[in-house]
């Protein structure tokens, strides 16, 4: 993976940032610029100075200088840390956008964590980058530039030991950088496995108490994190050792200038000021890329997170889905870029499935599923567990998309469907319920903001939620934790019902609605399905055999084959 | 773990406790990196005493030294800088080891888990370790290193003109302490206005990410979207209005180390200095404000790494905790092995500590057990008794929240009675050793966690020693052995973070196996097969309770009725009390809540059988 210093889709993806970068590349320029006046000012000054004499002009241009750079600093900072808000505002934006855009299939695949890590705080790594490294590196232009200008009118040999050392600095740079770099990436999956165990063990602490290995398992605790430690030294040492490289070449140009110079000043062959003007010079032409290289190790998070996110954020998924929602800036709420799709289907319809078949990196989920799904019929799905019957909702939803094969309801094949528009003729009830920071009854209308409250305390009841209701200090206004802390199970079950029946969505789609309650409770969750599946097409995976008592056909699916089982009813006639 | 407004002990100092294995080493970083600052502004000052001198045109050999002494410094500082971090780096990172293995015996030692943490917390803990580092090599070693550098500066012009020396040192105090500490206030108040964003901002993206199924099945991804954008921008606004406020004082220090040179020659040249040194004064007091410059990006690394450092010392200084065995107070393996190794190889199971309780001793007795969680509460157990002599089977159930689950908790000492008491071997089970409690009471409990290694690590877990023979026999009753067998790596296929890889079936029966590989005397089996469906169900319990040695007694929890005629007893709870006891046979046929929940159960499952062809 080659990182540039300088990632060019930045402009193209962020360019409300240009305005602001383009500050800090002029101001870069006048930095550049205040280097050369305040040098040769203070060359002046002391050259002066030597006699015992003050010189009062250039003592106040040097003043001046000074006072310049220090606004120029200023305005630099500010402008980099402009760039870095509106860059890191703009990527989360797209990032999310991509997260909606892609659809929940993408997100799994791409490990959610992962992606609301990187959104949050890894895109914060940035400013480093951008206050850090970025102003550094375009003074490595522009310093050394400025520098070279004036040495070529003051002293040509000296500018010219300056050409000569100068590009030894990006050379080496780069041959140890790109050591660095391997041994950096290499490095990196080792720490994050290295650091990750810390975390994996006190996550799993808990586990560790119940086969009482906790304290034994410090040991292994502390192995692990000096294993951490050895591997990281041994990066170091390269990574290191470019800095050592790069600080002996800068300094040992300063030598090699300023000792001629010094020599040339005993035979009379330099005026003093010009040699002062030379020593002071000589060292900003390094400073700069030198700075820009030491710092560019501590803004290497910040540049694998900014590629990383304009990488997933700029993704665009293979398969028809969403690949034809246009750009990465849109929010996909607008209608806009939908306009070539087909109507959107009722879920009311006749839904049938041609040779489906679902596969994924390591397994085929799904196999040549042939299957057609009557108006208002309610189906039962059961099967041993990892058999496929989650993915055939996943079909139904467009959360997975075909393989080979393809869906139609009513007729239209559901690839040409608008997946937002299709999924308002669906209520879903998910195996786990992802119950949202928010208010409990926020967290009910979920997709309609506007409920009045009739609906949504009919909804309550519907889903037999009364009593957790009011067992909340604040009822429905209730505030859940992160991910709904603060309910059981049961209850997440619960309000994942209620969502449906606010939805009253043609299509229901249950995945094992009962899976975690007890036979009590799940005789009254069971009792408020039995109401949202009323007059509606249903298809509900179910371990629980209390489902299948109501259902018009039983289809068996096992490794990835769909079978029809006789219904009891029916065998019985 | 919020811990207070101020905690008792500054953070840093808990640190620099914890620091002592290594003071020495780090004290030699500190003396590198003083030395590294100090050779550059020798150069800087020598080289400018060489040419102003040179001026003088005196003979070369007495301008010998300095050439010579300009070339070794330009050398040297490179040379001790490389070293200064080497060294720096190592002891820190020696001292994040131990600070790791300290707060994770801490929080073992912990008697029972602070409520259940959020991934979050989890990876907050991670990098507020990592702040430890940060403190070390980013703030007190480059800062010390700037203070003796500043201190020796003023020192050697004061040799030169006391008054020079006199602007100098207000100089870097200025730098080195008044810029510092407006930074430090800069950046906490930003960071005051900015946290609260950020972290919503996060939930925002967990929300996103995590909840992406839910959002988009019923069309909320749009709104979620426009608040999580909304919130990022004003994020931004933000950010752009702080940073205008936060360079100032950089800029401050710019314009503040060019005055200072500037005083620096007048007063100088007031006292009559010889011109060559206004130079030396000069050149080295631009050099010397600019180390001392680097104490406000300390500062503000500083103000960045409190909040972490706090919560750290207040984990280690937790007196619960803290009083736990001086495991982690010398490095006792500092050697290690020679590169750590992954998660993958042996980075899951230590080696097993001595033998368990004694075989006889299982007689667990539950004595008027009352349990009540809150204040004014119903009691989660209201006057429990039981007998679970060795051997005996004996299964709870009961509609949820009738205290199943607290029972399992209070058998392992993991919540203590309010009244009553639980005893095993007559012995109150609060008074074994956390270690070794679990070797007699043990098994399958709600939380069970599935580590980020291979199948046969995790099932080590249950008992180190075990060999193929007896993981196989594990695994086969909990029904995943056809699995382990199919993958490619066998025993060593990974499970992913948090056994992310398999299946939720999977994971269930790969825990189930490695608590039937534990085989503890008294098995606690809390809803064993969640997640399974019921003929999966039937056969897993009848394998574990094949696969349980005679001798040892069960004690399985469940909300499933079927399976049970084997057990010994079946006792059904209903609001902490038992309301019905009996064997299964005799339960189904006496009028009641077993009975209705059976019938129930049964009709169901019967016509699910049925249509199994």
């Amino acid at each position: 993976m080659n990182r540039r210093p300088f990632d060019p889709r930045l402009l193209r993806r962020v360019p409300a940032a240009r305005r602001d970068l383009a500050v800090l590349a002029a101001l870069g320029g006048l930095t550049a610029l205040l280097v050369v006046a305040q040098a040769t000012a203070l060359a002046t000054v002391l050259a002066t100075a030597i006699d015992g004499r003050l010189d009062t002009t250039a003592l106040a241009g040097f003043v001046a200088a000074v006072g310049g750079r220090a606004l120029v600093t200023w305005g630099q900072g500010t402008a980099a840390a402009r760039a870095a808000a509106t860059v890191k505002a703009t990527l989360r934006a797209d990032l999310l956008a991509a997260v909606g855009r892609h659809g929940p299939g993408w997100v799994a695949g791409q490990r959610a964590g992962q992606l609301a890590t990187l959104t949050g705080r890894g895109l914060d790594a940035l400013d480093a980058y951008f206050t850090g490294y970025l102003p550094q590196l375009v003074l490595s232009v522009t310093v050394p530039a400025a520098v070279l200008a004036r040495l070529v009118f003051a002293d040509w040999s000296s500018a010219l030991i300056i050409v000569l050392t100068i590009p030894l600095i990006p050379v080496f740079g780069a041959l140890l950088g790109w050591q660095a770099q391997a041994a950096t990436e290499r490095q990196w999956r080792r720490l994050s496995m290295l650091g990750g165990h810390f975390l994996d063990m006190v996550a799993g602490l808990p586990t560790l108490r119940a086969f009482g290995r906790a304290r034994t398992q410090t040991e292994v605790v502390r192995r692990m994190a000096d294993g951490h430690r050895v591997a990281t030294m041994k990066t170091l040492r390269i990574a290191f050792l470019s800095a050592l490289v790069l600080e002996l070449v800068a300094t040992l140009s300063v030598a090699l200038v300023a000792v001629p110079v010094g020599i040339r000043l005993l035979d009379g062959g330099i005026t003093l000021a010009t040699a002062l003007l030379v020593l002071l010079l000589t060292p900003e032409a390094y400073l700069p890329l030198r700075a820009a290289g030491s710092r560019f190790h501590a803004s290497m998070e910040g540049l694998t997170a900014l590629d990383e996110a304009l990488t997933v954020s700029a993704v665009t998924t293979g398969p028809a889905g969403a690949a034809a929602r246009g750009p990465a800036a849109g929010v996909p709420a607008g209608p806009a870029g939908v306009g070539a799709r087909v109507g959107t289907p009722s879920g009311a319809g006749e839904i049938v499935f041609t040779d489906v078949t679902v596969a994924y990196e390591r397994t085929t989920a799904l196999r040549d599923v042939t299957l057609t799904i009557r108006p208002g019929e309610r189906i039962a799905v059961v099967g041993p567990s990892g058999a496929g019957k989650s993915t055939l909702l996943g079909l139904l939803l467009g959360f997975v998309t075909p393989t080979a094969g393809r869906i139609t309801v009513a007729g239209v094949d559901l690839a040409d469907v608008d997946p937002d528009d299709w999924r308002r003729q669906i209520a879903w009830v998910p195996q786990r319920a992802h119950l949202f920071a928010a208010t409990l009854a926020d967290n009910i209308r979920l997709g309609t903001p506007d409920t009045p409250d009739a609906t949504l305390a009919r909804a309550v009841t519907d889903a037999a939620l009364d009593d957790v209701v009011t067992a909340l200090p604040d009822g429905l206004g209730t505030l859940l934790g992160e991910r709904g802390h603060g309910l059981s199970s049961g209850q997440r079950q619960r309000v994942a019902l209620a969502r449906a029946f606010l939805r009253d969505a043609p299509l229901v789609l249950l995945d094992e609605p009962t899976a975690r309650l007890d036979t009590a409770s799940e005789t009254i969750v069971l009792a408020a399905t039995r109401r949202l599946v009323a007059g509606r097409t249903a298809l509900l995976v179910a371990h629980r055999p209390a489902l299948l008592a109501d259902a018009d056909r039983v289809l068996h699916v096992a490794a990835g084959r769909v079978t029809e089982l006789t219904p009891a009813a029916e065998a019985g006639r | 773990m919020n811990p207070g407004p101020v905690p008792a002990a500054r953070p840093e100092r808990v640190v620099l406790r914890l620091a002592r294995p290594y003071l020495g080493r780090l004290l030699g970083a500190g003396l590198l990196a003083s030395a590294t600052e100090l050779a550059g502004l020798a150069l800087m000052a020598t080289a400018t005493w060489l040419l102003m001198s040179a001026a003088g045109q005196p003979p070369l050999d007495r301008l010998t030294v300095a050439i010579v002494a300009v070339r070794a410094l330009a050398v040297s500082r490179g040379v001790l800088r490389y070293t200064e971090r080497l060294a720096g780096h190592d002891a820190v990172l020696r001292l994040v080891t131990d600070v790791r293995a300290r707060v994770f015996a801490t929080l073992a030692a912990r008697p029972t888990p602070a409520g259940q943490r959020t991934g979050d917390a989890l990876s907050r803990l991670v990098s507020d370790v990592e702040a430890v580092q940060d403190l070390l090599l980013r703030v007190l070693v480059p800062g010390a290193a700037a203070a003796l550098v500043g201190v020796l500066a003023v020192g050697g012009a004061a040799l030169i003109s006391l008054p020079s020396a006199g602007v100098l040192a207000v100089g870097l105090l200025v730098t080195g302490v008044a810029l510092p500490v407006l930074a430090t206030a800069l950046t906490r108040r930003a960071a005051d206005e900015v946290a609260p964003l950020r972290g919503a901002l996060a939930t925002d993206a967990v929300d996103l990410t995590h909840g992406a199924a839910d959002l988009a099945a019923f069309g909320a991804t749009g709104q979620a979207l426009r608040t999580a954008t909304r919130r990022a921008d004003r994020l931004a606004r933000l950010e752009r209005r702080l940073a205008a406020t936060g360079f100032a004082v950089d800029a401050a220090g710019v314009l503040v180390a060019g005055l200072t040179a500037a005083g620096v020659v007048l007063a100088a040249l007031r006292a009559d200095v010889a011109g060559v040194l206004v130079g030396v004064l000069a050149v080295g007091t631009l050099a010397a404000v600019e180390i001392t410059l680097a104490l406000v990006g300390a500062a503000r690394q500083w103000t960045q790494l409190r909040a972490g450092l706090s919560r750290v010392a207040a984990l280690l200084d937790d007196p619960t905790g803290a009083a736990g065995p001086g495991a982690a107070d010398g490095p006792a393996v500092a050697g290690g092995p020679g590169d750590g190794g992954a998660p993958g190889d042996g980075g899951l199971v230590a080696a097993d500590g001595p033998g368990g309780v004694g075989a006889a001793a299982r007689d667990v007795r539950f004595d008027g057990v009352v349990v009540r969680y809150r204040e004014g509460a119903a009691p989660a157990l209201a006057g429990f008794d039981l007998d679970l002599p060795a051997g005996r089977r004996i299964a709870v159930v009961g509609p949820s929240g009738a205290g199943k689950s607290t029972l399992a908790a209070v058998l392992t000492g993991a919540v203590r009675p309010d009244t009553g008491r639980v005893t095993l071997a007559g012995r109150d089970v609060s008074a074994y050793p956390p270690e070794e409690l679990p070797r007699a009471i043990g098994g399958l409990f709600a939380e069970a966690y599935v580590f980020h290694a291979s199948v046969r690590e995790n099932l080590l877990l249950g008992r180190p020693d075990a060999d193929e023979a007896e993981l196989a026999a594990a695994t086969r009753a909990a029904g995943l052995l056809d699995w382990v067998t199919d993958q490619p790596d066998g025993w060593d296929t990974m499970v992913g973070e948090e056994g992310g890889q398999l299946s939720g079936g999977q994971r269930q029966r790969l825990a189930l196996a490695r608590a039937l590989l534990a085989a503890p005397g008294v098995l606690v089996l809390d809803e064993p097969t969640e997640g399974l469906d019921p003929v999966a169900a039937d056969a897993v319990l009848a394998g574990v309770l094949a696969a349980t040695p005679a001798g040892h007694s069960v004690l399985l929890i469940s909300h499933r009725l079927s399976g049970l005629s084997g057990m010994d007893e079946v006792v059904v709870l209903d609001a902490g009390r038992i309301i019905q006891r009996g064997r299964h046979a005799d339960l189904v046929t006496t009028a009641g809540w077993y009975r209705d929940q059976w019938v129930l159960q049964e009709a169901a499952e019967r016509g699910y059988l049925t249509l199994t062809p």
